[in-house]
């Protein structure tokens, strides 16, 4: 009883507009349709779209494992106070304006950004290089932004690996390194499983960093529903794509469940 | 017929001495272990007994190089590893709190050293298979480390502890998340494991009883040194100082003079020894409380007290008593049907005596635990 008004809100405000996504998807001139769908399949700029998005997620998903491994782990080795000003560091983007943090990159990456003009002061490049309104600055924008989802499950996993089994391992006669691979990495893979999948699925929705990262060449999911809406007022199309982007995330998630199960995901 | 059986079973790992040598740590202006020697015999089971924060933890670290002193060495066999990182000291451990590997089975917990020293596969399942059967846990190979009971997991730890065949054991107060009953039986079982291995055995515990059950020799820690190093018939029997006999066993100290060498005083009554009475400083008498006896005729030392409480806990009786003067008295007498009705009643003044043999007298040079 006391779940039921939960229960409505939800209803309300999720499962209803969610309803009605699926509905109007099916929806082609006051008629029902399958066209919005046909059209997936057919026509090569959505399928190159949803390509790209997958691209971009999957390098944006390992660049922040990459990044954010290696910075959990030394995150963990600080001494306790140190640690808590680490962990604000990494969270001090999180409550910075996404647009600010995505503009700050404009300015960084622009053909006379600072990246490009130090890099050739250096004498590594001669001609700027192409970092922004492509893929690359796309990539580079979302790491940035994504990386607290993952190093914020990762680092507190970490946290609650029990550091007698690594000094038990040195006892029983595993090298550093050895100890690493065989107890600490595997303990951790919990932590590491949930933020990247984190990551690549709010990566596939991402709209913000790669309208103003990505310029107009590359065209991802999320741009491609809002151009369906504002550019063509398709709401049909748009749903179209919303709904089979959700059956993937959604895919994604029975996935991650058969191969490592989302209770323990959560729970750590 | 037994020993017979224990000579044809050659111990299965080689018995190494054990050397520390003038070692000291410090954290700070703390001073945890202040230039602690201790000569381990091979093959021996020695306990490093003591409070929390005696400095046994610490001696224990260091030995197994988690810890660098700040000064002195140690030696494992002939060979000085004081500089030796932990993994290449082929020391087996086995922590208070198991650090079995979560997400290992059985078997793979106990084949993790095996595997770390690079041995070859083939190998490693008959090993571990003997390994498991030594601790009795034959057919749990598969079995996952949160289906298992803390006895069993106490168990795990111990295989995986000496499957690659360690210079040495170290058990860290192994058995103080079990329950009484499991300890109790643990206690014998290890001592039992410790015989069959050969290997020998440092063992850290806080109680007293786990050390004088199991032990060779105990060495009691105190405040970062050690008060006394001695078999548990000595360190009971004979304790070196004042901290020793109150930390070992029910020992009510009481302060005494110096009469002579074998007499002192107590509340003006005379106190005969067997032991000579130590030469210098503030003098107490340990009365562990089960050797004091009602008093006979013919008896010696004897010792009168006013009863004020009488408590019956199963196989023994609890009188708690009050000496002249007011300092406490608590005897503990066995029950049985034919002594019973001879007890002193609450109220009344009886007196007991006291065997030179048990009358101990220790100089105050050791604090009390209470204060440490």
């Amino acid at each position: 009883m006391l779940l039921l008004p939960g229960l409505l809100i939800i209803g309300a405000l999720l499962l209803v507009p969610l309803i009605w996504l699926f509905g109007l998807s099916f929806i082609h001139d006051d008629r029902l349709s399958l066209v919005h769908y046909q059209r997936l399949f057919e026509d090569p700029s959505y399928i190159k779209s949803f390509a790209v998005t997958f691209q971009v997620a999957s390098t944006v998903t390992a660049l922040t494992v990459l990044l954010g491994y290696p910075l959990c782990y030394w995150m963990l080795r600080l001494p306790k106070a140190m640690q808590g000003v680490a962990l604000i560091c990494v969270l001090i983007p999180f409550w910075t304006s996404l647009l600010v943090r995505t503009y700050a990159w404009l300015v960084l990456l622009q053909r006379r950004g600072l990246v490009n003009t130090s890099l050739q002061e250096v004498g590594l490049i001669d001609e700027p290089l192409a970092l922004m309104y492509n893929v690359t600055g796309t990539t580079i924008g979302m790491t940035h932004v994504l990386l607290p989802f993952l190093v914020l499950p990762l680092f507190a996993s970490m946290q609650r690996i029990d550091q007698e089994l690594l000094r038990a391992a040195a006892a029983l006669g595993a090298s550093p390194a050895f100890a690493f691979w065989k107890v600490f990495f595997p303990l951790s893979l919990p932590g590491l499983s949930a933020g990247a999948l984190l990551v690549f699925v709010l990566s596939i929705g991402y709209y913000v960093t790669p309208q103003l990262l990505g310029g107009g060449s590359t065209v991802m999911v999320g741009q491609l529903i809002q151009r369906n809406v504002e550019l063509f007022s398709s709401w049909g199309a748009a749903s179209a794509v919303s709904v089979v982007l959700l059956a993937i995330v959604l895919g994604l998630f029975w996935l991650m469940n058969r191969l490592v199960s989302l209770d323990r995901v959560f729970k750590g | 017929m037994r020993a017979v059986e224990d000579r044809s079973t050659a111990p299965i790992l080689q018995p190494l001495a054990i050397k520390v040598r003038a070692t000291t740590k410090r954290y700070g202006a703390v001073v945890v272990l202040d230039d602690v020697s201790l000569d381990v015999e091979p093959g021996e089971f020695l306990t490093l007994l003591g409070p929390s924060g005696s400095g046994k933890t610490t001696l224990l670290n260091i030995i197994a190089g988690f810890v660098r002193a700040d000064a002195g060495s140690l030696l494992i066999g002939d060979e000085d590893v004081t500089d030796t990182p932990p993994h290449r000291r082929g020391i087996g451990i086995v922590f208070q709190n198991y650090a079995l590997f979560p997400h290992m089975s059985v078997a793979e917990n106990v084949a993790f050293p095996l595997i770390a020293r690079r041995i070859s596969r083939n190998e490693i399942a008959p090993t571990v298979d003997m390994a498991l059967s030594l601790v009795k846990l034959d057919g749990f190979g598969a079995r996952r480390i949160d289906q298992l009971s803390g006895g069993q997991k106490q168990r795990v730890a111990l295989a995986r502890a000496i499957v690659f065949k360690p210079k040495l054991i170290l058990m860290d107060e192994p058995l103080s998340a079990l329950d009484k009953q499991l300890r109790e039986h643990m206690q014998i079982e290890i001592r039992a494991l410790h015989e069959r291995l050969g290997a020998t055995t440092i063992y850290v515990t806080h109680d007293q009883r786990e050390a004088l059950t199991m032990s060779h020799r105990i060495a009691v820690l105190n405040q970062g040194r050690i008060a006394q190093l001695g078999t548990p018939t000595e360190v009971y029997n004979r304790p070196a100082n004042n901290f020793v006999a109150d930390f070992i066993g029910e020992a009510m100290l009481v302060p005494v003079m110096r009469c002579d060498d074998y007499t002192v005083l107590l509340n003006g009554q005379r106190v005969t020894l067997a032991r000579r009475v130590p030469p210098s400083g503030d003098l107490m008498l340990a009365i562990r409380s089960e050797k004091l006896r009602p008093w006979r005729y013919g008896a010696e030392n004897r010792i009168e007290a006013v009863i004020r409480k009488h408590i019956f806990q199963g196989e023994s009786h609890v009188i708690l008593a009050e000496l002249d003067g007011g300092l406490a008295l608590t005897i503990r007498l066995p029950t049985h049907v034919e002594t019973d009705g001879l007890l002193p009643k609450e109220g009344e003044r009886t007196a007991f005596s006291l065997h030179p043999e048990h009358a101990v007298v220790v100089s105050c040079d050791g604090q009390r635990p209470e204060c440490s």
